[in-house]
């Protein structure tokens, strides 16, 4: 047999049953190696359940910075009895089975191509832990412990991490450096030489921080001055407004009541919580709200109307796989078009679309400027991969300089000094963004009231065709601002001659670029585009057009990226070849690669390229 | 077409404390049906809000869908109105607070917009407590969409159409005061001189203030088979022990007579003179408010005035523990934590 042997380069996949306090430990892990300074990106794959069902961490280390998902396990930790022989099956050849051995592995564990390591991880716990509670949690320390030698990382880097993690109680911090060191050298004692993974440090990380990005969300809400939130808990959206609590209760207080800039509601449903959020933005508080699609489809009715009747909102739509409750803990790229054209009657919105925890801070942030800039709802675009998972990313920072940019809001003295009536909906810029007032501003002057209705200039209702037709037509204008304002593609061009072409965005980013890498190591220089906002920017619609053809990387059945191009800008039929994965898992760069071969072994059918798919995916 | 009125008023037109005549309360030119109940509970808000002289622009008019929901644009044209989606002017109304606590909020919905799709809302706004009026104008109909029965319909009442209401009404006044609404009253759209007592004491009251207000539907629901029939009511209404609204400027002379009347002390000062029927208790106690409602429906008449106080409730920021700064006033300095706590932040994670 030929065992694997690497190093700062390999997938290990921790199978565990949720509930069992398995996810301290297994970050613990992946915090590790990033100290170490070796890219590393865990994934939680966990089921919609609290207790009891399978749970997955998988772990990819990459010298490389590769941080999609790879695909292929090549080191399992098998400690979840229900899924051993699934976790066993799993293994590429050559790959390591770790597993708690106080239960000998039944017979049908036969195969020859790997290598099995057993711990007596239940044993070797209760041999020295009596608590009940604690051996449950203690358990999974002992496997990092084992871990740590058999990566040959060495205990330190792990107890240094575990001092960390109990700075501020120190005497937690005891029974896990015990549980730690019984591993290490029960694996040091009957395991020595087994495994040929290893990590060792290296300065690969940078100055890169690690980091989910509903947390990043959640710090660009507080940075811009998000003041009102409404929100209702959903997987996997839930953390954006409940880390924006957590960093508001600490950063916004005001220091001489002790009392909160900022007001929190735990709404009855997305129907109010999206309501929250506009009469927040409509009274002049910067106010968003995060949810996930089922939440979005609540919303639809609502987001219309601030689109109608001009308000600045904003939507952080954390995606997971639908339709319906679909898979609710699994990730996806699937509410793009319904976002895009959220609500009924002709709407269209401006989407973020952020790739990395860095961007769901930033895009967050500028959310905020865009949405009291265009008065209109904002919605960041992310999902659950980039939402829930640890991302390596550039460290935040902010421009102390930078002032809230609040859009055209009239002040009592611009009231006062206006020459001509004011009209909440006359285009007086050109831009297609009028001048908008808040309550309470001036005593006679301002006041209007805010309909979804047809109304004209002046905000008054009307049923007069050719008023409604200027108003609709005016947001188109407005649509066009919006097009200079939003954050421009990312361009990647290694052929001049601008033969194949990549286009892709959101999460799909670390798997498409490490797809072109090894594409371009075996002669296939495949130029890229990655997409960051709709409306789309001329420079989109030139690079569709200057590839002969240009493959959409998208994680979800209907290629909906590629449909909105299509709606948006004339794309020749055939040009846009759909690569998707909709499975609930990230896409990896083995599942695009394989389908850019298939589609232009088969001459770019793209018909034909979707039904292999199947096959290639699998 | 216009929709100003015209802009004559007689010289000597009374003046409120801040110098304003009713006009300066008044709003567009009603497009509801002639007779509509609506226009009159309109008309009593402007009076309530002229005489309690409170600026105008520092009120927010908040509504849902339907021709309840349309009145905002007839009163207080110089207020800040918000014509939202069907049922959800309390999630709009409560966001719209928390940006800024110091202005008056005034929702105002139907009994459809309220207790059929709002229901939630309505449930969880009064919950909340949040510091608003709410008045439902309640004519047991859907007006705007021709008359179908609502949820508030007693059943057994007939409408325009004949056929009698098969299914149990809701009466939000209960479920008001079940769900923790500080004020609860009940008024009816033909008797302003008990109707604005009842607003002005609403506006007054700090926390939800919940008025359910009978208000024929003329055009579809004014039979008099129908119990949200002018005659109906009219020959079914029952006063609670009625009450006199003392506003705070309004300097109080008058003794109370401690036999016959409690005096309720409101947010704001004011105070509310509750006279004490001999055969019913107070109404600052649920279980008392919620059986004397009862007890009226048994007895078939519609018991109206302030059915429930409890002055002392906290509001939603008081709950919450916001600032007293509205929010929408604070800007960079008070909001962003700056770029050193950021980096600091960084730290954290490596
Ligand atoms: C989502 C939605 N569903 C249905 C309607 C149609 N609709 C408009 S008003 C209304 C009922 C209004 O009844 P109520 O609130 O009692 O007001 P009234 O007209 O009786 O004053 C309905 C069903 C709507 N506007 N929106
Ligand atoms: S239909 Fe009924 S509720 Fe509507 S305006 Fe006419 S009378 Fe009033
Ligand atoms: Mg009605």
């Amino acid at each position: 047999m030929k065992r694997i042997e690497q190093t700062n380069d390999f997938v290990v996949r921790f199978a565990n049953v949720n509930g069992s306090g398995s996810a301290s430990a297994n970050n613990l892990f992946a915090k590790v190696v990033y100290r170490l300074g070796v890219p590393v990106s865990p994934k939680n794959i966990f089921p919609s359940n609290i207790q009891g069902l399978p749970t997955w961490y998988e772990v990819r280390i990459s010298e490389n910075g590769y941080l999609g998902r790879r695909g292929g396990v090549d080191f399992v930790v098998a400690v979840n009895g229900q899924t051993l022989k699934q976790d066993y099956e799993m293994l590429v050849p050559g790959g390591y089975f770790f597993y708690d051995s106080t239960r000998d592995l039944p017979e049908d564990f036969n195969r020859d191509d790997i290598t099995i390591i057993g711990i007596p991880l239940t044993e070797l716990c209760n041999e020295e832990f009596s608590n009940p509670r604690l051996r449950q949690l203690l358990k999974n320390i002992i496997y990092i412990g084992a871990l740590a030698y058999l990566f040959d990382i060495g205990i330190e880097p792990v107890t240094d991490s575990i001092t960390k993690q109990f700075a501020k109680k120190p005497k937690l911090a005891e029974p896990n450096v015990k549980a730690l060191e019984i591993g290490f050298e029960y694996a040091k004692e009957h395991h020595t030489d087994a495994c040929g993974l290893s990590i060792r440090p290296s300065d690969a990380v940078g100055d890169r921080i690690m980091i989910d990005g509903n947390s990043g969300a959640a710090l660009g809400a507080l940075y811009s001055g998000a003041t009102v939130a409404g929100w209702y808990p959903i997987t996997p959206s839930t953390s954006v407004v409940e880390a924006f609590e957590k960093y508001a209760a600490k950063y916004r207080i005001d220091p001489k009541t002790n009392k909160k800039n900022y007001a929190i509601i735990q709404a009855e449903d997305e129907l109010a919580a999206i309501g929250i959020a506009i009469g927040g933005g409509w009274n002049g508080a910067r106010s968003f709200t995060a949810t996930s699609g089922p939440g979005v489809s609540l919303m639809n009715e609502f987001l219309g109307l601030a689109y109608f009747a001009e308000i600045p909102v904003v939507l952080i739509d954390v995606q997971r796989s639908g339709p319906s409750t679909g898979m609710p803990t699994r990730t996806q790229q699937s509410d793009l078009l319904s976002c895009a054209y959220l609500s009924h009657g002709d709407t269209r919105n401006v989407l973020l679309l952020p790739s990395d925890p860095y961007e769901c801070f930033e895009m967050t942030a500028d959310a905020f400027d865009l949405a009291d800039r265009l008065q209109t709802p904002i919605i960041v675009v992310s999902d659950l991969d980039i939402g829930m998972n640890d991302h390596l990313c550039q460290p935040f920072s902010w421009d102390d300089n930078r002032s809230y940019d609040r859009g055209k809001v009239m002040t009592a003295e611009d009231l006062e000094n206006l020459s001509t009536n004011w009209g909440r909906y006359l285009d007086v810029d050109k831009d297609g963004v009028c001048y908008r007032t808040l309550p309470g501003t001036h005593p006679t002057k301002g006041a209007y009231v805010t309909r979804g209705t047809s109304h004209n200039e002046f905000a008054a209702y009307t049923e007069e065709s050719a008023a409604y037709e200027r108003g609709m037509r005016r947001l188109l204008t407005k649509w066009e601002t919006a097009r200079s304002l939003v954050p421009e593609p990312v361009f990647n061009i290694r052929d001049e001659a601008k033969k194949i072409g990549a286009l892709y965005f959101g999460s799909s980013t670390y798997a498409a670029e490490e797809a072109f890498d090894q594409l371009a190591e075996n002669d296939m220089q495949v130029n890229s585009m990655r997409i960051r906002a709709f409306p789309f920017q001329q420079e989109v619609f030139d690079f569709i057009d200057e590839h002969q053809i240009v493959f959409a990387i998208e994680q979800n059945r209907d290629s909906q990226m590629k449909i909105l191009l299509s709606g948006e800008c004339q794309v020749a039929p055939g040009k846009l070849i759909p690569v998707t994965n909709f499975n609930g898992l990230p896409i990896t760069a083995r599942i695009i690669i394989n389908q850019i071969h298939t589609a232009l072994l088969t001459g770019h059918n793209s018909q034909f390229a979707l039904n292999s798919m199947e096959k290639v995916n699998t | 077409m216009s929709y100003k009125k015209p802009g004559f008023r007689h010289p000597e037109a009374q003046k409120n404390r801040l110098g304003y005549t009713r006009k300066a309360y008044e709003g567009g030119i009603s497009t509801l049906c002639a007779g509509c109940g609506h226009d009159s509970i309109g008309s009593a808000i402007i009076q309530s809000f002229f005489e309690m002289s409170i600026e105008p622009h520092r009120v927010v008019k908040l509504s849902g869908i339907g021709c309840s929901s349309k009145t905002p644009a007839y009163f207080l044209g110089k207020s800040h109105g918000f014509n939202s989606v069907h049922g959800r002017m309390p999630s709009v109304a409560t966001g719209a607070n928390m940006a800024n606590s110091e202005l008056i909020y005034l929702g105002v919905s139907g009994d459809g917009d309220t207790a059929s799709i709002g229901m939630g809302q309505f449930a969880h706004v009064v919950r909340r407590n949040l510091n608003m009026i709410y008045i439902v104008m309640n004519n047991g109909c859907y007006g705007l969409t021709k008359g179908q029965d609502s949820a508030t319909a007693d059943k057994g009442s007939k409408s325009k159409k004949g056929a009698p209401v098969s299914l149990e009404s809701i009466d939000l006044c209960e479920l008001a005061v079940q769900l923790g609404a500080g004020f609860v009253a009940r008024g009816f759209s033909g008797d302003k001189k008990q109707l604005i007592p009842i607003i002005k004491a609403a506006i007054a009251h700090k926390g939800l203030a919940f008025v359910d207000v009978v208000s024929p539907c003329v055009t579809f629901n004014n039979a008099p088979t129908s119990t949200k029939s002018y005659s109906y009511v009219r020959d079914h209404m029952e006063a609670t022990g009625t009450f006199d609204f003392i506003p705070l400027m309004q300097e109080i002379t008058t003794d109370y007579d401690h036999g016959t009347t409690v005096p309720v002390t409101l947010h704001d000062g004011s105070i509310v003179k509750l006279k004490k029927r001999e055969d019913k208790e107070v109404i600052s106690s649920r279980k008392l408010a919620i059986s004397a409602m009862e007890q009226a429906k048994e007895e078939d008449s519609i018991l109206t005035g302030i059915l429930y106080l409890d002055p002392e409730s906290e509001d939603t920021h008081e709950i919450l523990g916001t600032t007293q700064t509205p929010l929408n006033t604070l800007g960079e300095r008070e909001l962003c934590p700056g770029n050193k706590v950021l980096q600091e932040f960084n730290r954290s994670l490596r």
